[in-house]
């Protein structure tokens, strides 16, 4: 059995590397220890594309690419960083920052957010875009759960892990562009919502505080989403 | 020719203030009014947020008292969750509350008045400063120091950090404190303890070279207001509020402050963004009233810690009545701070400090609750009315500066008339109508829950109203 058909060799910032047909330049980078930064995006969940801070350069393509749905092909170019690449992803975290009301002083997820994080890791020291401060509400109804969209940034993790892992599907979208937010079956109350089995696993995944557990005031909320890829390769009967 | 004194910004003090002088045409002072010139609207952002959260939200209030908040927030939470909470999570946020009860202080006597009360109030403006005071007078800037961190340590090593701590949640508080932590609290006890003693005695015999100070700054018959524990005495976390008047009498001996609304009424001038809570029964301006280390002392059967104790009848035998002045707030201030030293140590002695229940868990089962507490400035009252889901449907907080505020106005009315005069104002006089205000050490930006830097103005005014001079610093 010969793998050869399957291999595609590619470079990225350079190096020259090998993945399988089927791999994202993103899972190809990451196999390699070339990093690429991710907040859509959640091992053991589906890609969508939408958070678009993963961006690469590929040569000849005449935009930026999302490394999470772009697949590898023979004598790729890709770069990972430069510095377009790193100003368009600062402007789309602040893009984020402005879009919705993120006040991590008072955040429950303060100290352990994915947003945060990539923040301070991309150096995003300021917002230049004017902030929206839309009026958006906070839904406590569920009894052990509260969304607040105010924080939410529409990566639909929720969404995905209650559809794909769950098989609940509690989670959807309505509305489109910034005017989008996440809903528990038709638009319920989250406390009313009679397909939702309280795993909390929507919790575990949100990468803001946007989905958290009641009454966890303070910054000591640690969200735990590893179990996702285990959890997957059990269901599927994979190996690991 | 009458005219006007801006003083703009008024310095050292914790927000914005600006004051107005009116001046008739043989240059006396006819009215003076304290403007506070900021807003935040707290209140009203609130709404829609889950009541858990408030204590955080609204400790942002304030960088220096956010502990009181706090606390305020925890214990109106409480009160929605309906739960009595663990006793060791009562006395582990009354130690936090004493903590930052001597670091308040601390800032307020050493940082902000010492300057005056050590260089006199004439001297060169570009030396009352506590960086000069480090220079001047080195051991007492020294104290000030040691003891602000003092307070500020403490709450760090209860709550993981030294400002806005989220340690304190509805129902009690996050973590147990550990042997170790309350082993290095006791330690650090001793020398805090010696330094506020030090403080007192230089502070008593310097007092007489400020007689005539004294005399106007802000004293006059008001009544006073605090927090009494079950026997009377001094309290900061809980207990029923007492109010008497000038005379000692007490006019209201045990009033649940759950029900504030009903004895406290808000009034509100044209001219500042402070509100001028009153008491209702007398009306208002009638019944004014002062709150604060002042007011406790005068309606306090007594400290109840012996060093404090001793200090409190010294202090009482100023005066056979309450004492009115306010610039004895400096005096009570250092005798707040040793009973909060002694507090604090006695707490930490009882091993049940020790405890690891520390709190309780339930969900909303009242739509309201208030919280009110002892900050360092006064009574401090929160107040939130929820949904059956827990989101704040409204709320209402009432600040402790707030309370002092027709005291305040009518004491810089006092002040300025005895030493506000004719042409030629010299900066010292000013500087008194400035300190007369540090005295209640008023945290403006608490008061209108509001934000922004430090600075203050004094404005002279017109009998039409035409500005003539302005003093503007910061």
């Amino acid at each position: 059995m010969s793998a050869e058909p399957n291999v595609r060799t590619l470079t990225i910032n350079g190096e020259e590397i090998s993945a399988r047909s089927d791999q994202t330049i993103l899972e190809a980078a990451r196999e390699h220890n070339i990093a690429i930064p991710t907040l859509c995006h959640l091992e053991g969940l589906s890609e969508v594309g939408a958070c678009r801070l993963c961006l690469v350069e590929v040569k000849g393509a005449r935009r930026l690419l999302p490394a999470c749905v772009t697949q590898v092909a023979e004598g790729m170019e890709v770069t990972t960083h430069n510095a377009k690449i790193d100003r368009y992803r600062t402007m789309i975290l602040e893009l984020f920052f402005a879009e919705r009301n993120h006040v991590c002083s008072v955040c429950v997820a303060n100290g352990n957010c994915e947003l945060q994080s990539l923040s301070l890791q991309l150096g995003m020291t300021h917002v230049e875009i004017p902030y929206q401060y839309p009026q958006l509400p906070v839904d406590a109804s569920h009894p052990r759960f509260t969304v607040d969209h105010n924080r939410c940034v529409l990566c639909t993790r929720c969404v995905r892990v209650c559809a794909e892992i769950e098989g609940a599907n509690t989670w959807g979208v309505m509305g489109r562009g910034g005017q989008s937010l996440v809903i528990t079956d038709l638009k319920q109350p989250w406390g009313d919502s009679e397909t939702c089995t309280s795993c909390g696993k929507c919790v575990q995944v949100c990468p803001t505080g946007a989905l958290f557990e009641k009454g966890r005031a303070g910054s000591k909320v640690r969200k735990h989403p590893e179990f996702l890829p285990y959890l997957r390769i059990m269901r599927e009967g994979e190996q690991p | 020719m009458s005219r006007t004194i801006v003083i703009d910004p008024v310095t050292r003090l914790e927000g914005h203030g600006k004051i107005t002088l009116q001046l008739d045409d043989a240059g006396v002072v006819q009215d003076a009014t304290f403007h506070v010139t900021q807003l935040r609207g707290f209140e009203k952002f609130c709404e829609g947020r889950p009541f858990y959260e408030m204590p955080n939200i609204t400790a942002r209030i304030c960088g220096i008292c956010p502990v009181s908040h706090l606390v305020a927030s925890s214990k109106a939470c409480d009160a929605i969750l309906a739960v009595k909470i663990p006793t060791v999570a009562k006395n582990l946020r009354q130690i936090m509350n004493l903590a930052q009860l001597i670091q308040s202080h601390a800032l307020s006597f050493f940082y902000l008045s010492s300057p005056d009360l050590l260089l006199g109030m004439d001297a060169p403006a570009e030396e009352r400063s506590i960086l000069h005071i480090a220079h001047s007078h080195p051991s007492i800037g020294a104290d000030g120091v040691a003891l602000r961190q003092f307070g500020q340590r403490i709450i760090e090593l209860l709550a993981g950090r030294r400002i806005h701590p989220g340690w304190t949640v509805p129902g009690g508080v996050n973590e147990p404190l550990s042997g170790e932590k309350r082993d290095q609290l006791l330690g650090m006890i001793p020398a805090a303890v010696a330094a506020i003693q030090r403080t007192l005695t230089w502070f008593k015999e310097s007092i007489e070279k400020f007689a005539a100070e004294i005399e106007v700054f802000a004293n006059f018959p008001t009544l006073f207001m605090g927090l009494i524990d079950d026997r009377g005495l001094a309290e900061y976390y809980d207990g029923n509020l007492r109010v008497i008047d000038s005379e000692g009498n007490i006019i209201a001996g045990e009033l649940d402050p759950a029900h504030y609304a009903s004895f406290i009424g808000e009034a509100v001038e044209p001219f500042t963004y402070m509100k001028f809570p009153y008491y209702k029964p007398l009306g208002y301006p009638g019944g004014t009233y002062r709150v604060g280390p002042l007011a406790r002392l005068n309606l306090a059967g007594r400290c109840d810690t012996p060093r404090a104790d001793e200090e409190w009848r010294g202090f009482r035998a100023i005066s056979p009545r309450p004492v009115l002045s306010s610039f004895h707030y400096h005096h009570a201030r250092l005798i707040e701070m040793l009973h909060a030293a002694e507090k604090i140590e006695s707490l930490l002695a009882d091993r049940a400090i020790l405890d690891k229940h520390v709190r309780a868990t339930a969900s909303v089962n009242n739509l309201e609750g208030v919280g009110v507490a002892e900050a360092p400035r006064g009574t401090l009252i929160h107040h939130y009315k929820v949904d059956e889901n827990g989101l704040i449907k409204w709320a209402n907080l009432v600040i402790a500066t707030g309370h002092n505020n027709a005291a305040m106005n009518r004491g810089i009315l006092q002040t300025a008339r005895h030493y506000v005069q004719g042409e030629h104002i010299a900066e010292g006089m000013l500087n008194r109508v400035e300190a007369v205000v540090r005295t209640f050490d008023p945290c403006l930006s608490c008061s209108t829950h509001a934000m922004g830097r430090m600075p203050l103005t004094i404005e002279l005014r017109a009998p039409d109203g035409s500005l003539v001079r302005e003093v503007r610093r910061g």
